[in-house]
């Protein structure tokens, strides 16, 4: 799937988008053990942010549905 | 009604476009770029969003501003990219029948907006270095 990076996880990864795979039904707890497994760079900021699905925040225990986009959504610091 | 905008905002047009014969009350709030954070001068922000979920949540602001104050209406609206400092980087307008609701749920909207809405910025700072603001992280 599809996860889309903004502000410094962006920065951190040099690209606004990685792939992953994860299994089917897997949960946001698995997509953020993934991503965190595949890119190191993302691991700490990982920690304090947010993960979006279908542009919504999604706690640990969501699963994911089929064919959404996901987002690592940092601490927001708009206003 | 919410909005993302890459020009200036005008809150003149703003604040006109929430006013109502019904509502005795119009509260504006303008967020501005400052130039000093603690000792650290700022010359520029970056505002950058994750466009469709910013607008969803935006508008999600609204409906729940509008359920809890009686609302005549109300806009929010957010200016991304570049801005220097003095520039209006947010704004938020709401008519109600008294000033004690129109100011409540103004408070409400950007207060909500802060905490909710996936928007950042990069604080540019005058000794060359930029850095995102990720609070806590």
């Amino acid at each position: 799937m599809n996860v889309l990076l903004f502000a410094r996880a962006r920065d951190l990864m040099g690209k606004d988008c990685v792939e992953i795979s994860l299994p089917t039904n897997a949960t946001v707890a698995e997509l953020r053990r993934a991503l965190g497994e595949a890119f190191p760079a993302l691991r700490q900021l990982l920690a304090h942010s947010a993960i979006a699905v279908g542009e919504d925040y999604a706690k640990d225990d969501v699963i994911i549905p089929p064919n959404v986009d996901a987002a690592v959504v940092p601490p927001v610091s708009g206003g | 009604m919410i909005r993302l905008t890459r020009e200036p905002i005008d809150y003149f047009r703003l604040t006109e476009a929430v006013r109502r014969n019904a509502c005795g009350a119009v509260v504006v709030f303008l967020g501005t770029v400052r130039d000093l954070t603690g000792n650290q001068i700022t010359v520029a922000l970056d505002y950058e969003a994750y466009p469709g979920m910013a607008e969803k949540k935006m508008t999600e602001i609204e409906a729940d501003t509008r359920e809890r104050w009686p609302v005549g209406d109300i806009l929010l609206e957010h200016r991304l990219g570049h801005l220097e400092v003095g520039d209006i980087s947010v704004a938020v307008a709401v008519s109600c029948p008294h000033r004690v609701q129109a100011f409540e749920a103004c408070r409400h909207a950007i207060d909500r907006l802060k905490e909710l809405v996936p928007i950042w910025k990069k604080e540019n700072w005058a000794d060359g270095r930029t850095e995102w603001v990720h609070p806590g992280a």
